[in-house]
C-alpha cells in the first residue's frame, strides 16, 4: 500500500512527471523561440508559470453554469493523467511488469483529461467556451478510433500481447517497431494523435487563442488553471513516453542505454514542435476528415502490412 | 522578497485593451513581441483572455462606450492586476483630450500603476516602463 502511493504521488507519479514535464514544456518553447529568430524563456519558466497561478492569483467561480463542476474538472484531469503516467511509466522504467490488458486500461485513462476540459468548458456557463466544447468533442471523436488502430497494429505485430511490459520485451530482444515499413506508418499516425490529444496546433481549435479568445479555458484563473496546466505538462511527457514504448522499443536504463532513452523523449517532443511551428491551425470539418479519412486508411493499410509479415 | 512575488514577477501575462486609439501604440506594443525585443525572455506572454492576465495594457483614449467596458474587464481580471497605461493618450488624453466623447485619461476610470508616455512609446521605453512597475 506504501509502495502504492509512493509510485502514484513521488516517482513515478505526479511529482517526477510534473516536473519532467515542466521540463519537457520549456524544451518546446526554447525551441519555438530559436525556430522563430528570438531567445526564449529561462529554464525555470514553466514552474514559474505555475506557482504564480497556484499561489498569487485568485480563482474567480463563473456567474451562470455550475462553480462546483467548474472547480471539480481540474481535478479530476490531474489525477487522471497521473494514474494513466503510472500505469505507463512503471512498466517502462522496468519497476513492475504491469498486468495483462494494462494497454486498454491506459488507451481508457487517456481520455480522462480531454473529458475533463470539455466538461469543465461546459460547467464556465460562457458561450465561447461552449464553442471550445464542442471543438474538442468532435476532435476526440475523430482521433480516438485512429489511436485504437495503431494501438491494435502494435498488438498484432508482437503476437497477441496486450501488456506493455511484454511489447517492450518483445522489442528489446528483437529490433524496434519502426524498423519496418509498417512501423513508420503507425509512428506517423501516431505523431498526429499525439498532436490533436495535447491540443497543439495544427488541432488546437479547442483552445484557439485570437480566435475564440481561449476557448474551452477562458474562464479559469488562479488555482484551477493551475491544474490544468500541470496536466498539460504531465500529457506532454506521458504521451511520447507510450509512443516510445510502443514503437521505438522503450527505455533501457544501464550505461549508454540511458542516454538514448532520452533522446528518444526528447526526439519525439522536437518532432511535435516542429509541426507546431510549421503548421496554421485548420477548421474542425478539416481535421475530423483528416483523421477519419486519410489517418484512418494509413493505419489500415499498415496493419493489412502487418498482416502480410511486413 | 517573498517566493510568491518573485513567481509573480518572473512571468507576467499581459492583455492588451485598446480604446478609441489610432493603433499605432498597438503596433508598438506588438513590437515588443516580435523576435527584435524579444520579450518572452523574461516569462511575458501575451493572453487571450482577462482571466488570465497579470497586466492590463491600456492605450488610446475612452470614450463613453469603452468607461462601461473597462470597468468591467477591470473587474473581471483576478487580483493581483497590474494596470499600465500606454501613450499619451492613455496617460493624459494627448491631442484628444478636448473632444466631446472623451470619457476622461484613464486613471479616471481604473487605477494605474504606471504610465509610459510618448506619442507612440518606442518598444525601449514601453520595456523601460515594465522594467520600472516590475521592480516597484
Amino acid at each position: 500500500m506504501a509502495a502504492d502511493l509512493f509510485y502514484f504521488l513521488v516517482f513515478p507519479g505526479l511529482l517526477f512527471a510534473g516536473i519532467t514535464g515542466g521540463f519537457l514544456s520549456w524544451f518546446d518553447r526554447k525551441v519555438t523561440a530559436r525556430v522563430q529568430f528570438r531567445k526564449g524563456p529561462p529554464l525555470l519558466q514553466p514552474f514559474y508559470d505555475f506557482f504564480k497561478l497556484l499561489l498569487v492569483k485568485e480563482t474567480i467561480l463563473p456567474k451562470h453554469g455550475s462553480p462546483i463542476t467548474f472547480l471539480i474538472a481540474p481535478v479530476f484531469s490531474v489525477f487522471g493523467a497521473t494514474t494513466a503516467g503510472v500505469f505507463i511509466l512503471l512498466p517502462l522504467f522496468n519497476i513492475t511488469t504491469g498486468f495483462r490488458g494494462d494497454l486498454l486500461v491506459i488507451f481508457y485513462l487517456l481520455t480522462i483529461p480531454s473529458f475533463s476540459y470539455i466538461i469543465g468548458s461546459l460547467a464556465s456557463g460562457n458561450p465561447l467556451a461552449a464553442v471550445g466544447g464542442s471543438r474538442e468533442m468532435k476532435l476526440i471523436l475523430s482521433y480516438e478510433l485512429t489511436f485504437l488502430l495503431v494501438i491494435a497494429g502494435v498488438i498484432m505485430k508482437c503476437g497477441q500481447q496486450f501488456n506493455l511490459y511484454s511489447i517492450i520485451q518483445t522489442q528489446q530482444a528483437a529490433s524496434p517497431f519502426i524498423g519496418s515499413v509498417s512501423g513508420v506508418l503507425l509512428f506517423i499516425v501516431a505523431i498526429f494523435c499525439i498532436q490533436a490529444k495535447l491540443a497543439l496546433v495544427p488541432f488546437d481549435m479547442p483552445e484557439a487563442e485570437a480566435e475564440i479568445t481561449e476557448g474551452i479555458f477562458i474562464e479559469y484563473s488562479g488555482a484551477s488553471y493551475a491544474f490544468i496546466k500541470l496536466t498539460k505538462y504531465i500529457m506532454l511527457f506521458i504521451l511520447p513516453s507510450l509512443l516510445a514504448g510502443l514503437l521505438l522499443g522503450g527505455f533501457r536504463l544501464d550505461g549508454i542505454h540511458i542516454l538514448w532513452s532520452i533522446l528518444k523523449i526528447l526526439g519525439i517532443v522536437l518532432l511535435i514542435t516542429l509541426i507546431r511551428n510549421t503548421n496554421p491551425r485548420i477548421r474542425i470539418r478539416q481535421a475530423v476528415s483528416f483523421f477519419l479519412i486519410w489517418m484512418n486508411l494509413i493505419a489500415v493499410i499498415a496493419i493489412v502490412l502487418i498482416a502480410f509479415g511486413y | 522578497m517573498g517566493f510568491k512575488s518573485y513567481c509573480f514577477k518572473k512571468s507576467l501575462w499581459v492583455f492588451h485593451f485598446g480604446g478609441a486609439s489610432c493603433n499605432n501604440c498597438d503596433i508598438e506594443i506588438l513590437d515588443c513581441l516580435t523576435p527584435r525585443h524579444d520579450l518572452e525572455r523574461f516569462g511575458i506572454l501575451l493572453v487571450g483572455s482577462i482571466r488570465h492576465a497579470d497586466v492590463l495594457l491600456v492605450n488610446g483614449i475612452i470614450n463613453h462606450h469603452d468607461k462601461e467596458r473597462l470597468t468591467e474587464i477591470y473587474n473581471q481580471a483576478p487580483k493581483p492586476l497590474l494596470v499600465v497605461a500606454i501613450g499619451a493618450c492613455g496617460c493624459t488624453g494627448g491631442i484628444f483630450a478636448d473632444s466631446i466623447t472623451f470619457a476622461g485619461p484613464v486613471d479616471k476610470v481604473i487605477p494605474v500603476d504606471a504610465y509610459v508616455p510618448g506619442c507612440p512609446p518606442k518598444p525601449e521605453a514601453i520595456i523601460a516602463g515594465i522594467v520600472k512597475l516590475v521592480n516597484k
